[in-house]
C-alpha cells in the first residue's frame, strides 16, 4: 500500500503548552497543515508522564505511557512541540514497557512514528516556511532532550534561515542546560537559578531581542529569569516564529 | 573528613555555602570551559573516537562478567613476579593492611601519588593518627594537603583553589624561601613545589600510588600523571604499595591501550598524559632501581554488590572526570558540595551505591537529566538513567520527601482522568490568566517559592489549548 497523500498526524500538545501557551498548539496545527498533514488532536491526552518518571514513580509513568499509546497509536505520525516530551515517548516508553507482553511492541511502534515538531517538518515533510517575516535578531537555545536524545539541532536553524528579516545570532554554550529540568528547578532552586542566569546572560550578550527554543518548560524558566533580571529579552517557542504567529505577547509578557 | 564523615546528607546547605563562596565561584569560572573545549578538540581529532568508546564499553562489560577470572589471573602474575596482592573488602580492611605494611617497613614518612582510592579509604588521616606522615606528591594534592582539604575533582583535586591563593599559601608555608621570590605564574609555583617535594622523595620509606588500570595478562599496574610524581613515589622508596579498586582490571595490554586512548582525551584533552607508568613488581636482580617490596591492595567496598544490578554499568568508569567537567550542576557548586569522595554525575551515582542512599540520596536528585555527561562519557555510562534508578529506589522505599510524593500523586490523579483534568486545568488557567492580568507574570505565587525566589512565573494565556481547540472545531462543524 502506498502512503496516503496527506498523512494523518496526531498532535500531542503537551501539558505545558495546553495550559500555558495555547498559541504554540495553534502554531503547530498551522505548520503541520501547511506542510501537508491532516492534523487531529486526540481528546484523551493529558501529559506524557515525565514528571512521575523523573521523580522515581515508575508505576505511574508506565500507566501514563500505556494511556498515551492507546490514544495515539492509530495515527500515521505523532508530533510533539517539545523535545523533552517527544524523547519521553520515543526513547523512554520502550524502556519503561520493555518486557510487558503486548505493550512492549506497541511502545516500540509508537516510538518509531513519534517526532519532535521541527525535526518532523524538516526530516519527514521536507517543509520550509514561505512568506514568513520576523524583524530582528534572535538567538536559539538547544533544549537538552531535543538536542541529545533526538538530534534536533540543524533543523530549527535551517527553518529560521528561511524567515525573512530574521537574523540568527548564536549565543555562547547554546547546548548547555538552562536549569529547568522539570521538578529540578523547584527541588534545587539555587543551582537552577544560577544555571538560568548564566543562560540569560549568554543570550543577552548576543544583542538579540528574542530568545527562541523548542521546549516550553525551558522557555518559561528563561523568560521568568530574564524578566526578573529586567533584561529586554522576549522568549518564544521557535514554532511561533516559524508559523508567523509571533505578534502577540511573548511568554510572561503582559497584554497591552 | 571525606571518607570518615560524609556530608552528602547536607547537600542543600553545602550548595548554599558553595554558591556564596566567592573564591570557589571565581576558581570555577576560571576553570570553566577549558576542559570542555580541549576534550572536544581531542575527540574530534580522532576519526574513530566513537568506535573506541564502543570498544571501551564492550571491553569493560566483558570484564565485569568475568571479574573473578581476571582478578585471579592478575593475582597469579603479581605473585609470580614476587609481589603481594591483598584483598580489602572494606575501607577499614584497606586502612589496616596499609598500616601493617608501613609498620613492617618502619615507615615514618609515606610518599603518595594521586589516588582517589586512598581518599575513599581515608588512608591519610589514618596514617597520621598512627604517627606516619603522608606526603602528597601531586601538585594539586600537595596544595590541598597544605590547606587540610580533600580533592574537589577526581583529576584536578585543587580546581577549587584560585591561583593567587596558591601563591599566598606557598608564601605562608614555605617560610624558608626568600620572601621576595617571584611566584607570579603557574610554572614558578610548580617548580617551587617540585623542589620541595623532590627532597621528600628521598626521605620516605614507603611510596603509595593509585592505579588507572591493572592488567591481568601481565600483572602490571598502570598509572598516568602529568608531573611524573607517580614514577618517583614508586621507584625511590623501599616499599611500593598500589591502591586500586578491583574493577580497574583489564584483560590484556592491548585492552589497556584502548582505555589509554580514551582516558587522557576525555580527561584533559591530551592525546596521552605526559607520563604513563607500568609497574610489574619488586626490583629484579638486573633492574637498576625499583622497590624491594611490591604490594597491591584491592578494594571492594561494595563494588561486587553492584555487579548484576542496574548500577553495574557504573563500574565501567575510568575516572576521567569528563562527566563533571561537562556538568552544569558541578560547575555551579564545585566538588565539595557533594559531600564525599566522588563528585559530579559519577559521584551522584556512586555515592549512594558505596555509602548508602540514606546518606547520598540527594545527589542523584540534583540533576536536570540534561544528558551532557552521558554524551561525553568515554565508557558510555548512562549516568542520568542510573540517577533515575536511585530516585526509583527512594520512591519505592518511601524515602522521597512527602511533599514530592503527594505532589506527584495528586497530579497523577488528574492526569490519568482526561475529562476531569480538562475541567481542572481549564479553571486553573482561567484564574491564573486573570490574576496574571496585564503584567503577564507573577513575582510571587503561593506554593511556588522554589520558582519565584529566583525568577518570575509566566502567567498562562488564559484559555487552555484543548478548550480553545474544541471551540474552534465546533465553529468549523457549524459552518
Ligand atoms: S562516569 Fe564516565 S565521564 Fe565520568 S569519570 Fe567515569 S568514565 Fe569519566
Amino acid at each position: 500500500m502506498s502512503q496516503p497523500k496527506r498523512p494523518r498526524v496526531a498532535l500531542f500538545v503537551t501539558c505545558l503548552v495546553d495550559m500555558f501557551r495555547p498559541t504554540v498548539g495553534f502554531a503547530a496545527v498551522g505548520l503541520l497543515t501547511e506542510a501537508g498533514c491532516d492534523v487531529e488532536v486526540p481528546q484523551a491526552q493529558t501529559c506524557c508522564g515525565q514528571p512521575a518518571y523523573n521523580s522515581g514513580d515508575r508505576e505511574t509513568a508506565k500507566r501514563m505511557a500505556r494511556s498515551v499509546i492507546a490514544a495515539f497509536e492509530g495515527y500515521d505520525w505523532v508530533v510533539v512541540p517539545s523535545g523533552s516530551c517527544g524523547a519521553q515517548i520515543v526513547k523512554d516508553y520502550p524502556l519503561l514497557l520493555d518486557g510487558e507482553p503486548g505493550w512492549a511492541a506497541r511502545a516500540r511502534a509508537l516510538s518509531s512514528k513519534t517526532r519532535e515538531i521541527v525535526s518532523f517538518l524538516v526530516d519527514e515533510m521536507g517543509f520550509s516556511p514561505t512568506d514568513v517575516r520576523f524583524e530582528g535578531k534572535v538567538t536559539y537555545h538547544d533544549s537538552c532532550s531535543g538536542l541529545r536524545s533526538l538530534g534536533v539541532k540543524a533543523q530549527p536553524r535551517a527553518l529560521l534561515g528561511n524567515v525573512e528579516g530574521l537574523e540568527l545570532v548564536e549565543m555562547a554554550d547554546p547546548d548547555v542546560c538552562c536549569g529547568f529540568g522539570g521538578t529540578f528547578c523547584v527541588k534545587n532552586p539555587e543551582i537552577s537559578g544560577k544555571m538560568v542566569s548564566d543562560k540569560t546572560a549568554n543570550a543577552a550578550a548576543t544583542g538579540a531581542g528574542t530568545l527562541l527554543a523548542g521546549d516550553l518548560g525551558c522557555l518559561m524558566n528563561m523568560a521568568g529569569k530574564a524578566q526578573r533580571e529586567g533584561r529586554p529579552l522576549k522568549a518564544r517557542h521557535v514554532i511561533e516564529v516559524l508559523a508567523g504567529m509571533a505578534d502577540g505577547p511573548a511568554i510572561g509578557e503582559g497584554r497591552e | 573528613m571525606s571518607a570518615e564523615e560524609p556530608t552528602s546528607r547536607r547537600f542543600k546547605e553545602n550548595v548554599r555555602e558553595a554558591m556564596a563562596d566567592q573564591s570557589l565561584q571565581k576558581a570555577l569560572r576560571a576553570a570553566g570551559g577549558g576542559f570542555v573545549a580541549k576534550r572536544s578538540a581531542a575527540a574530534g581529532a580522532v576519526p574513530e573516537f566513537e568506535a573506541i568508546r564502543d570498544a571501551g564499553r564492550d571491553l569493560k562489560n566483558h570484564v565485569l562478567g568475568h571479574l573473578d577470572l581476571y582478578l585471579a589471573e592478575y593475582e597469579g602474575k603479581v605473585t609470580a613476579a614476587g609481589g603481594h596482592v591483598h584483598w580489602a573488602e572494606t575501607a577499614e580492611d584497606m586502612r589496616r593492611i596499609v598500616l601493617d605494611i608501613c609498620r613492617k617497613a618502619g615507615a615514618r614518612t609515606v610518599n603518595k601519588g594521586k589516588t582517589m582510592i586512598s581518599e575513599e579509604a581515608g588512608i591519610n588521616g589514618f596514617l597520621e593518627d598512627n604517627g606516619i606522615t603522608p606526603v602528597e606528591t601531586d601538585l594539586g594534592e600537595y596544595i590541598i594537603q597544605l590547606r587540610h582539604e580533600h580533592p574537589s575533582h577526581i583529576i584536578a583535586p585543587a580546581i577549587h583553589v584560585p591561583a593567587e591563593e596558591v601563591e599566598t599559601l606557598f608564601r605562608e608555608k614555605h617560610t624558608h624561601l626568600p620572601a621576595d621570590r617571584n611566584l607570579d605564574d603557574l610554572s614558578t609555583l610548580l617548580s617551587e613545589a617540585r623542589t620541595i617535594l623532590r627532597k621528600k622523595y628521598f626521605e620516605a620509606e614507603v611510596g603509595i600510588t593509585g592505579a588507572n588500570m591493572l592488567i591481568a595478562e601481565t600483572g602490571q599496574s598502570v598509572i598516568v600523571t602529568n608531573e611524573g610524581n607517580g614514577d618517583l613515589s614508586q621507584s625511590l622508596p623501599k616499599v611500593h604499595i598500589v591502591l586500586a579498586s578491583l574493577e580497574k582490571i583489564v584483560p590484556t595490554l592491548e585492552d589497556a591501550a584502548t582505555v589509554l586512548r580514551l582516558l587522557a582525551r576525555s580527561a584533559t584533552g591530551q592525546e596521552m598524559s605526559v607520563y604513563t607508568t607500568f609497574s610489574s613488581g619488586p626490583r629484579r636482580a638486573e633492574d637498576p632501581d625499583g622497590p624491594e617490596e611490591y604490594h597491591v591492595v584491592l578494594l571492594d567496598n561494595g563494588r561486587t554488590e553492584m555487579v548484576g544490578t542496574e548500577f553495574q554499568e557504573m563500574l565501567r568508569c575510568i575516572r576521567c572526570g569528563a562527566c563533571m567537567n561537562h556538568c552544569p550542576v558541578y560547575q555551579a557548586v564545585g566538588g565539595h558540595a557533594y559531600g564525599w569522595v566522588y563528585p559530579g554525575p559519577m559521584g551522584a551515582v556512586l555515592t549512594p551505591s558505596l555509602i548508602g542512599v540514606e546518606e547520598g540520596g540527594l545527589l542523584p536528585n540534583a540533576s536536570t537529566f540534561c544528558g551532557r555527561c552521558e554524551a561525553v562519557c568515554p565508557m558510555r555510562i548512562p549516568l542520568p538513567k542510573m540517577m533515575r534508578h536511585w530516585r526509583e529506589r527512594e520512591f519505592e522505599r518511601n524515602l522521597a520527601p512527602k511533599a514530592a510524593r503527594y505532589g506527584i500523586r495528586l497530579w497523577a490523579f488528574f492526569a490519568e482522568r482526561p475529562a476531569l483534568y480538562r475541567l481542572a486545568t481549564r479553571a486553573a488557567m482561567f484564574v491564573l490568566g486573570k490574576l496574571g492580568g496585564k503584567r503577564g507574570r507573577f513575582a510571587k505565587l503561593p506554593l511556588a517559592g522554589g520558582w519565584t525566589d529566583h525568577r518570575d512565573f509566566p502567567a498562562p494565556e488564559g484559555e487552555t489549548f484543548m478548550a480553545a481547540w474544541a471551540k474552534a472545531e465546533k465553529t468549523k462543524a457549524a459552518r
